[in-house]
């Protein structure tokens, strides 16, 4: 570890791993209630679950986009990060308001909370992935700041780099795209129009930078490519992912009240957002081919390979599928929806702080990599992770077509339940998939203990 | 013995990356229109007809010419000639700077028409494609200004200049751009 400071990312791994753990049992709830309906009714309702299992998600990898940024954003400046010292007391502070927040949906009925933290005062609840009281929006807000206020300084007195600016310009896009959680209107149609500024633009633009940010980094430090290339890569990657993300938020806006040219402007648009994913696969496999030096961190550079990849398919592929008006016609809401969202959210976002944890943790727990051993356990973990979320999202994808097919498309359509009676047998198998994939989170953890004694 | 051509890409690699997926954006706007258009056929040729064609050709004429100013500019730059180079950019910038005036003036007074993209699918498509386009002219006469800026820098000389190559790629491509959408969406019926 160049720079000691570096070392508070350690805090944000940690707990973004705990999350993780939280988010992935919490996940496998909500599945078996998918076919056990009254499984822990009435102390965890599906709703609430559902709410836990997608907040969960935000906020850990929240706390993996800090972490990483703590860690590289200090190196790549070539200096101590601004305030070691904020960074830790907004750590607690994110940690404490986060778990306030996931006991608050557990152990009371919601409207008991949104009285509690008087939302009536300025209401912003309700919403999904949008559901945490006003309270911790603001909470969210002061951490934003003060972390963005860290790194940022960080940056401004130490070396400018394309990584260090693209992911500036993520983290910021982030805060303020955020900031439309806070405007609610009463007209539902102005509603979602709204909220898709934060949901959409978050996931399918300004995270993406910070993605494309994070990955370049892991790739410099791990194949020895030259810093030119890479930062070339990358101003195409984001040119791109701003030119087809942008309007293509128009591929929310079908149908919801809004005027007929966003079917247009969102299918176009949206059409092209694979463009960019497909870009960052080609990168990663570009730069390891060209790599300059073995790193000893073989897991790392499976991840970020792993990480293109799975973000293509995810985001780009299961994200085209049903992104052209005319089919979402058809698809919207349905089972195809979740199916894209479980790999887009693997591949793309999940990955790419696995991948900067598998980098980082052994460098600032002093060693370049971890030993073979725990390496070959880390492996393990990413191949049954990245096989049984496949296995989900195939499961749903053929649950939403039978599902599209028997509800809507079929000259005697089905009721929404009837439906989901006649998908019972993919339910389960998603959830014997998503058994295996808290198998291979557990030995993820478990690489983390394992042969020290033998540290490369 | 055979000689080998060697095709070297004018200017950056990465432009035409951007360049090609930008016309794969308005290749596959064309498409749709063509393909809309063959089912709303009365209503095209209807509404086409209300189109200021003379603002039209007015732009063509004026953008092709810069993109000869354009031309010349790198013609120049390759000679050596960095102070010719940059008056073919000041005089490209400003023909780009005239298009955006009558693409205003035709916005405009579409405007007080009351015509907006949910007019029809016809108005739609014609806002659409020349504001998209619109905005690109705008980008190029950035790229344009910052090529422009270096030149009087003297960043390009006679054996360095694919900075002056890498803008006028790009405003060709705005240039090829505007020369399919105009007899497309102005006068083809």
């Amino acid at each position: 570890m160049e720079y000691q400071s570096q070392a508070v990312a350690k805090y944000y791994f940690t707990a973004a791993i705990g999350l993780f753990v939280g988010q992935i049992l919490f996940g496998l709830i909500i599945g078996l209630q998918y076919v056990v309906g009254d499984f822990l009714f009435p102390e965890i309702p599906f709703n609430v679950a559902r709410m836990v299992h997608t907040n969960l998600l935000i906020v850990w990898l929240l706390f993996g986009f800090m972490g990483a940024s703590y860690y590289l954003i200090p190196e790549e400046a070539e200096r101590e990060l601004y305030s070691p010292g904020l960074a830790i007391l907004m750590f607690w502070i994110f940690l404490v308001a986060g778990a306030l927040t996931i006991l608050g949906y557990l152990l009371v009925p919601y409207s008991t909370l949104a009285d509690l933290t008087m939302n009536d005062l300025l209401p912003t609840m309700g919403r999904e992935f949008l559901e945490q009281p006003t309270i911790t929006k603001l909470g969210i807000v002061v951490v934003a700041l003060a972390f963005i206020f860290n790194v940022g300084m960080t940056v401004l007195q130490g070396r400018k780099t394309v990584i260090n600016l693209v992911l500036m310009i993520g983290l910021i896009g982030l805060a303020v795209f955020f900031l439309f959680s806070f405007y609610n209107p009463t007209n539902l149609v102005q509603d979602k129009f709204w909220w898709w500024w934060t949901v959409h633009l978050w996931v399918e633009g300004v995270w993406e930078l910070i993605l494309g940010a994070i990955l370049a980094f892991v790739l410099i430090k791990t194949t020895g490519v030259d810093r030119e290339v890479i930062e070339k890569w990358l101003y195409i990657i984001i040119a791109m992912t701003l030119i087809t993300g942008i309007i293509g938020t128009g591929h929310h806006y079908y149908w919801i009240g809004t005027p007929e040219y966003w079917q247009w402007w969102g299918s176009i648009f949206s059409a092209m957002e694979p463009i960019p994913f497909f870009m960052m696969t080609v990168f990663a496999f570009t730069m390891v081919n060209k790599r300059k030096r073995e790193h000893p961190n073989k897991a790392a550079v499976l991840w970020a390979l792993g990480t293109g990849v799975m973000a293509f398919l995810g985001a780009g592929v299961w994200g085209f599928l049903h992104t052209l008006a005319p089919v979402n016609y058809f698809t919207h809401g349905t089972q195809i929806t979740a199916a894209h969202g479980h790999m887009a959210f693997y591949g793309a976002y999940a990955m790419v702080v696995l991948a900067i944890i598998s980098y980082a943790m052994p460098i600032i727990r002093g060693r370049a990599a971890n030993s073979n051993k725990a390496q070959v356990m880390e492996m393990w973990s990413f191949w049954l992770m990245t096989v049984s979320i496949t296995f989900i999202t195939l499961f749903l994808t053929a649950a939403g077509i039978l599902q599209t097919w028997l509800q809507r498309i079929s000259e005697t359509p089905m009721t929404f339940m009837a439906t989901q009676d006649q998908l019972a047998l993919f339910y389960w198998m998603r959830e014997i998939a998503g058994v295996v994939f808290l198998i291979g989170l557990i030995i993820y953890i478990m690489s983390f203990f394992v042969g020290d004694d033998e540290a490369a | 013995m055979t000689q080998t051509i060697k095709k070297i890409l004018p200017g950056d690699f990465a432009i035409w990356i951007f360049i090609y997926a930008e016309l794969l954006v308005f290749g596959i706007f064309f498409i749709s229109y063509a393909v809309t258009r063959s089912n709303n056929i009365e209503l095209f040729n209807e509404s086409q007809l209300l189109l200021d064609r003379t603002a039209g050709m007015a732009n063509t004429v004026v953008l092709i010419t810069s993109s000869w100013f354009v031309v010349n500019a790198v013609h120049a730059i390759k000679a050596g000639k960095e102070a010719l180079c940059a008056r073919w950019l000041s005089g490209a910038i400003l023909l780009g700077g005239l298009f955006v005036m009558i693409k205003l003036f035709e916005f405009y007074s579409k405007s007080v028409e009351g015509i907006t993209l949910s007019t029809n699918a016809f108005y739609m498509f014609y806002l659409s494609l020349t504001f998209f386009h619109f905005l690109h002219v705008i980008l190029g006469m950035v790229i344009l200004s910052v090529v422009l800026f270096n030149t009087r820098k003297g960043s390009y000389n006679g054996e360095e200049y694919t900075g002056v190559e890498t803008a006028a790629s790009y405003w060709h491509m705005v240039d090829l751009v505007w020369i399919v959408l105009f007899p497309l969406v102005y006068l083809l019926r």
